[in-house]
């Protein structure tokens, strides 16, 4: 796995060159359950760690997903609008969020997989 | 004391467990929301084969004595008098000042009244009937009695019956006695089965073992109810709204509004005769966004109104919702706007239920 963290709101980013792709974990969709509309950010939008910048919603509930970074954002996958049920069927990959050029220093509290994995394990 | 561990359980608690139910908190119960299948699948599995729903939850009870339906008519417009021995009906118990106490479903098994309220309010409904019986009249609660609800459209098939629609009797399935009535809260054919707590769980895995039966949580249960148009106590309805608002006056007797000798009746009467500020309807939100409960309402910029139960409809493969609006917005078509996250939302009123029902009527 190339370089993946992972945040206490159940995120991941991939940094790929200068980019941070981000979407929800596994952990995550599995909690959620079927997604079945995703409110995706601006392009173009200026965003702080931890500010709320998309909205998954599930046949349950609407949950919020915050920018686990700060930076700018290059890109969403337009691909959920029509088939938001990829955030469930391939939550890292098909089923991205959006991608963030990051700004500044990141956020220290990031975790690797192994310490995301003991994060989960702790919440169960 | 956790939150956890002041919750009370059902009959079949550990076999939702064993079965991989995401156990939740709901009306004090710990219930399964969801089995791994998922809500999506589990809904529509329900309406392509068959679902068994826990219920165990709601309050059973009946009501004996001469005079017994008489009894009850003091806190329901619904024709209970008329009811005839071996069917069952929808009503609502009604305060004061014409507001929904709860709704439930009441049976005429002959010798006796069974009645089925929710889990929410029992407390709440079996003090308030107590309170107006006459001496010769007993209502006892059924706490050892577990209620399960098979629904969809190999009910049919997998359990025989000779009764229609809202039918009720006495009878054995896989050899347990239970009282199964035709009926349930899935718009789909199906039965909802009291049976006694010590005899639940052997009967739910006899159910769950019959070809297409898969167990069906909270979550499904609400999807289903939600595109049928029926309502949830303590969303749709409350003590502050009467059955004309909610629309429930095809439940109430004819006879009834004839007499208006029911608790609250000149308040429901006043409402039929001069009409109500607002009306329960139902509401579909245009594009995939769905709208919650709470979701406010409005119309040319003004609020209108309230969502009060809303979510994805999986059969519809669309948003659904049901809400109360005024009344010159409560025609079919009319244009609404819902205020999600702050930004508008376009709505149109339309007719219930969103998915046909399919009662064997």
């Amino acid at each position: 796995m190339p370089d993946m963290k992972y945040t206490k709101d159940h995120e991941w980013i991939r940094f790929e060159g200068d980019v941070a792709v981000i979407g929800i974990t596994d952990h995550a969709q599995n909690a959620l359950g079927d997604v079945v509309f995703v409110d995706l950010p601006e392009p173009g939008r200026e965003v702080t760690a931890g500010e709320s910048i998309a909205v998954v919603e599930s046949v349950k509930a609407a949950s919020d997903v915050y920018a686990p970074i700060t930076g700018r954002v290059t890109e969403v996958n337009s691909g959920l609008v029509d088939e938001p049920a990829l955030i469930n069927s391939e939550p890292t990959a098909g089923g991205w969020f959006f991608k963030i050029t990051p700004e500044g220093a990141l956020p220290d509290d990031l975790m690797d997989a192994d310490a995301y994995a003991a994060f989960v394990e702790s919440l169960a | 004391m956790t939150e956890s561990e002041s919750l009370h359980t059902t009959p079949l608690d550990a076999l939702h467990r064993e079965l991989g139910g995401r156990m939740v908190p709901f009306a004090g119960y710990s219930m399964p929301v969801q089995y791994p299948a998922g809500i999506m699948a589990e809904h529509l599995h329900c309406r392509a084969q068959a679902g068994l729903f826990d219920v165990s939850h709601m309050g059973q009870a009946e009501l004996v004595g001469e005079g017994a339906a008489a009894a009850l008519e003091q806190l329901t417009p619904a024709d209970v008098q008329a009811l005839k021995p071996g069917r069952q009906r929808y009503g609502l118990l009604l305060n004061e000042a014409g507001g929904i106490v709860d709704d439930f479903m009441f049976a005429n098994m002959g010798d006796r009244l069974f009645l089925v309220v929710n889990a929410s309010r029992k407390h709440i409904d079996l003090p308030l009937i107590e309170s107006v019986l006459p001496r010769g009249v007993t209502l006892r609660p059924l706490p050892d009695r577990a209620l399960l609800a098979l629904q969809g459209p190999a009910v049919a098939t997998l359990i025989p019956t000779p009764m229609s629609f809202m039918g009720i009797t006495e009878m054995q399935i896989a050899g347990i006695p239970v009282i199964a009535s035709r009926s349930g809260y899935t718009g789909e054919d199906g039965l909802e089965i009291s049976v006694a707590a010590d005899h639940a769980e052997k009967l739910a895995r006899a159910l769950l073992a019959m070809p297409g039966v898969m167990p069906i949580g909270l979550g499904a249960r609400d999807s289903l109810r939600l595109e049928a148009g029926l309502c949830l106590y303590g969303n749709d309805l409350d003590e502050g709204t009467s059955p004309v608002e909610a629309n429930l006056v095809w439940s109430m007797g004819k006879r009834r509004r004839m007499e208006w000798n029911f608790r609250g009746a000149d308040v429901v009467r006043d409402h039929l005769d001069n009409g109500v500020r607002r009306l329960r309807v139902g509401i579909r939100p245009e594009g995939r966004q769905p709208a919650r409960g709470h979701t406010p309402i409005q119309r040319d910029g003004a609020v209108i109104g309230e969502v009060t139960s809303g979510g994805f409809g999986p059969s519809i493969g669309s948003p659904v919702a049901m809400g109360y609006v005024a009344r010159d917005a409560a025609a079919d078509g009319t244009a609404l706007d819902l205020i999600v996250r702050d930004k508008p939302l376009a709505a149109r009123v339309m007719p219930m239920p969103f998915h046909p029902h399919r009662y064997a009527r």
